[in-house]
């Protein structure tokens, strides 16, 4: 990472540590509110200071756009399959590599992106953090954050309307169907859309017939529930759902349980809802059936994954691995393509100003290359950024969706998740 | 017609003075075909999966050759007398040199890392090259060897060109979305240009005087004049039954009399004919999957196109503007360059 400069500030509660060089600085209050959240504010400055503005006839100003990164920290309950664990700064990265490309574009145009990253415990000191962000003037807040406290920020009076709050770690179907918020911009996927994803594919095999398995957290309630629906959308049957409550140790009893948990009925694949990969991941191979595991684990619909590289998806995977000495996952991505899509709004309309930025990216001139292979575009009803998804296996990308011949008037890519007409909320357009 | 040579002889040397003779029994006798210093016109395709070059005589249209080279080739440009080919290995981070008449690799030019595309200057010497991964513009020396000047330009640096006056190097950069004009005399970047979604490819006029610009994601093709970087017209496609997100504009080919461009479509499987002179889309002719990049044949009689998911190459008859064969190559071919035969 040559040409950025880092400043650090870290608390006294951190326990992080931080593989990028950064000079210390002494310890200071920040917020009052806040006791109990870790946390590190790196300041990456741009590119643009010391690389040199060769730009000699660009005739806008220069900008400074400073974005909030928020991270709440949540407790992962433990899990049995624990081998390969996400990264501690997933989401945390990609928003750092998304700052670097955009400076690299801005600096021929005089405008430098900057990140502030916090990682907080309570919903509370998420929301006083985005309230003193928007105080001191900014207008970004990209938030890895719990549903919840997303919807505190969003609906926070003095955040509100002033904002553009870009949601890059809640899945939540909620948040794009019945819990829009004007100003919240979701890249993420949402569950429906990774269910339809998958759903299109499974139909576009024949494979109409489903067993669903699924764990009992809340999750992964959501997630089969988002299963439902997209078999109902696109013609499958679930023949079954069943919740497991397995007490022991199924990494060593996997194939004398799971046969006989899978019996009953005739399935073309089993679909597996387990955020946490707690059960999914020894569900292959040891069905009743010799079908194959999709959902969660097995054949996967996922935002992103370090195996996709078509459309020069390489050459982003390859600065990604060079910036943070792992793959790039699918919360990387989504907080990548978050910071690139403000950065598209600012060039294209020189302007740091919340209305300004939020009309243009609902816009219909807006598009985004995101190594997808076609543009990406937010839906003008909840916000969502549409995308296509990738559905991989761990060492393979298997297909893409939206698959040939799932059609839409509008385009193929609105065949996955909510579209205009199942959606109710007051989403406007314009802050 | 021969039945199709295919001795895989790392031997581009037998290919001359055969134009008039059976190249099949040139190439497995060629000490019978000696004579006068003529050869057949031949096409080079790179092939990115394969990492070789296909060669196709264009006499007969059939593959000749395939010839091991550095690890992921893409883009290929011969020199000014056509006796050396270079070649981008992007995976090697090299670009390689070949001597035409052997077909052997004689040396490599320190590239930069990830070489994709690169432009000649007309000085026939200094190779102005995209480094893909690391946002600069690499320009070398051919003949001493030695990089003269890397030039800062945006993220994922990809289509190069040097106008036919030598005064500028055009270069894209893919995620930055912008034309960046480097001053040949002092390898400065002077200007930026913003255009469409992942900008591709530029190719400039026979005259210098015009600039055209592929938009890979944007869907669309921008025409530029160079004297003030004014865009003339942006065009748009629309072909019949392909989505517009399946548009994906990239290689770009102008006929020298100045009447058509050709515009390949990428995954639309098309390639787009356009009036250079009024900007209006003609026609849309029918190629392989994927098509990447062209090149012109037999005194512009002929075009080509790569097609990299069919793994095949696309032959265009430019004056009824019909496809008119398809020849298979390796995996995923990329880059073409032609070298006109001797008579």
């Amino acid at each position: 990472m040559k040409n950025i400069r880092l400043i650090k500030v870290s608390f006294p509660a951190t326990t992080v540590d931080h593989s990028h060089t950064a000079a210390r600085m002494p310890s200071i209050r920040f917020l009052n509110a806040v006791i109990s959240a870790t946390y590190t504010i790196f300041l990456v400055a741009g590119l643009a200071t010391s690389t040199g503005l060769r730009a000699q006839s660009t005739d806008a100003s220069s900008l400074r756009i400073e974005a909030l990164y928020l991270k709440q920290n949540v407790e992962r309950p433990p899990a049995l399959s624990n081998i390969l664990p996400p990264a501690e700064d997933s989401g945390l990265a990609g928003a750092r590599l998304g700052i670097s490309d955009s400076n690299t574009t801005g600096r021929f145009l005089k405008h430098r992106y900057e990140l502030r990253e916090l990682e907080v415990g309570q919903a509370e000191d998420a929301v006083a953090a985005a309230r003193q962000h928007v105080a001191a003037g900014n207008v970004i807040i990209l938030a890895n954050v719990a549903a919840p406290t997303l919807l505190r920020i969003a609906e926070d009076e003095q955040v509100h309307n002033r904002a553009i709050i870009l949601n890059a770690g809640a899945p939540d179907d909620a948040l794009r169907q019945s819990e829009c918020r004007t100003g919240l911009l979701h890249t993420l996927p949402s569950r429906a859309m990774l269910g339809d994803a998958l759903a299109q594919f499974l139909a576009s095999r024949r494979w109409n017939s489903w067993l669903l398995l699924r764990g009992s957290r809340d999750a992964d309630v959501a997630i089969a529930r988002a299963y439902e629906r997209s078999a109902k959308r696109f013609g499958a049957r679930i023949i079954a759902t069943k919740e497991w409550s397995f007490a022991t140790d199924l990494r060593r009893t996997a194939q004398q349980e799971l046969p006989l948990f899978t019996q009953g009925g005739k399935y073309d694949v089993t679909l597996v809802a387990d955020e946490i990969g707690d059960v999914g991941e020894y569900v292959p191979y040891n069905t009743w059936l010799p079908r194959p595991v999709a959902g969660t684990q097995g054949l996967t619909p996922t935002g992103w994954h370090p195996v996709v590289e078509q459309w020069g998806a390489q050459q982003l995977q390859n600065r990604f691995r060079e910036l943070a000495g792992r793959s790039m996952d699918d919360r990387d991505y989504a907080a990548w393509v978050a910071l690139r899509a403000v950065a598209e709004a600012v060039t294209r309309t020189s302007s740091v100003d919340a209305a300004t930025l939020y009309a243009y990216l609902l816009g219909e001139e807006f598009e985004l290359a995101a190594f997808k292979g076609r543009s990406l575009s937010f839906r003008g009803w909840n916000g969502q950024l549409r995308q296509p998804i990738p559905l991989v296996q761990p060492r393979a990308v298997v297909s893409q969706a939206p698959l040939p011949g799932f059609l839409h008037p509008r385009t193929e890519l609105d065949t996955l998740g909510f579209d205009e007409r199942e959606v109710q909320c007051n989403f406007e357009r314009e802050l | 017609m021969n039945a199709a040579p295919t001795h895989p002889r790392p031997n581009g040397g037998a290919r001359r003075r055969c134009r008039r003779l059976s190249l099949a029994f040139c190439i497995g006798v060629s000490g019978l075909c000696g004579g006068s210093a003529s050869w057949a016109e031949l096409a080079y395709v790179s092939n990115e999966k394969d990492n070789t070059l296909t060669v196709i005589d264009i006499d007969s249209l059939e593959v000749v050759n395939t010839i091991g080279v550095g690890m992921r080739p893409r883009g290929i440009t011969f020199n000014r007398d056509f006796s050396r080919l270079y070649i981008c290995a992007s995976d090697s981070d090299a670009v390689q040199i070949m001597d035409v008449s052997s077909g052997k690799l004689i040396a490599d030019l320190p590239s930069g890392e990830d070489p994709e595309q690169f432009a000649l200057h007309p000085d026939d010497r200094r190779l102005y090259i995209a480094n893909e991964d690391n946002a600069v513009v690499t320009v070398v020396d051919t003949q001493e060897r030695t990089v003269v000047a890397q030039v800062d330009v945006g993220v994922e640096p990809e289509g190069m060109a040097v106008s036919p006056d030598g005064a500028w190097a055009v270069n894209t950069s893919e995620t930055t979305n912008m034309l960046h004009w480097i001053d040949t005399d002092t390898n400065e970047l002077v200007d930026n240009t913003l255009v469409g979604q992942r900008p591709r490819h530029v190719e400039f006029t026979r005259e210098g005087d015009v600039l055209w610009a592929s938009s890979e994601i944007g869907g669309t093709v921008t025409v530029i004049r160079v004297e003030d970087r004014e865009v003339l017209e942006t065009i748009d496609f629309k072909i019949p039954g392909v989505h517009r997100d399946r548009i994906q504009p990239v290689g770009i080919r102008l006929t020298s009399d100045g009447r058509y461009a050709f515009v390949a479509l990428g995954p639309a499987n098309h390639v787009a004919v356009v009036d250079a002179k009024t900007y209006e889309v003609l026609d849309y002719l029918l190629v392989g999957r994927r098509v990447w990049h062209m090149a012109f044949a037999r005194d512009e009689e002929l075009l080509l196109t790569t097609n990299g998911v069919s793994g095949d190459v696309t032959v265009v008859d430019v004056k009824d503007l019909k496809p008119i064969k398809t020849i298979r190559v390796g995996r995923y071919p990329w880059g073409v360059a032609v070298a006109p035969g001797r008579p």
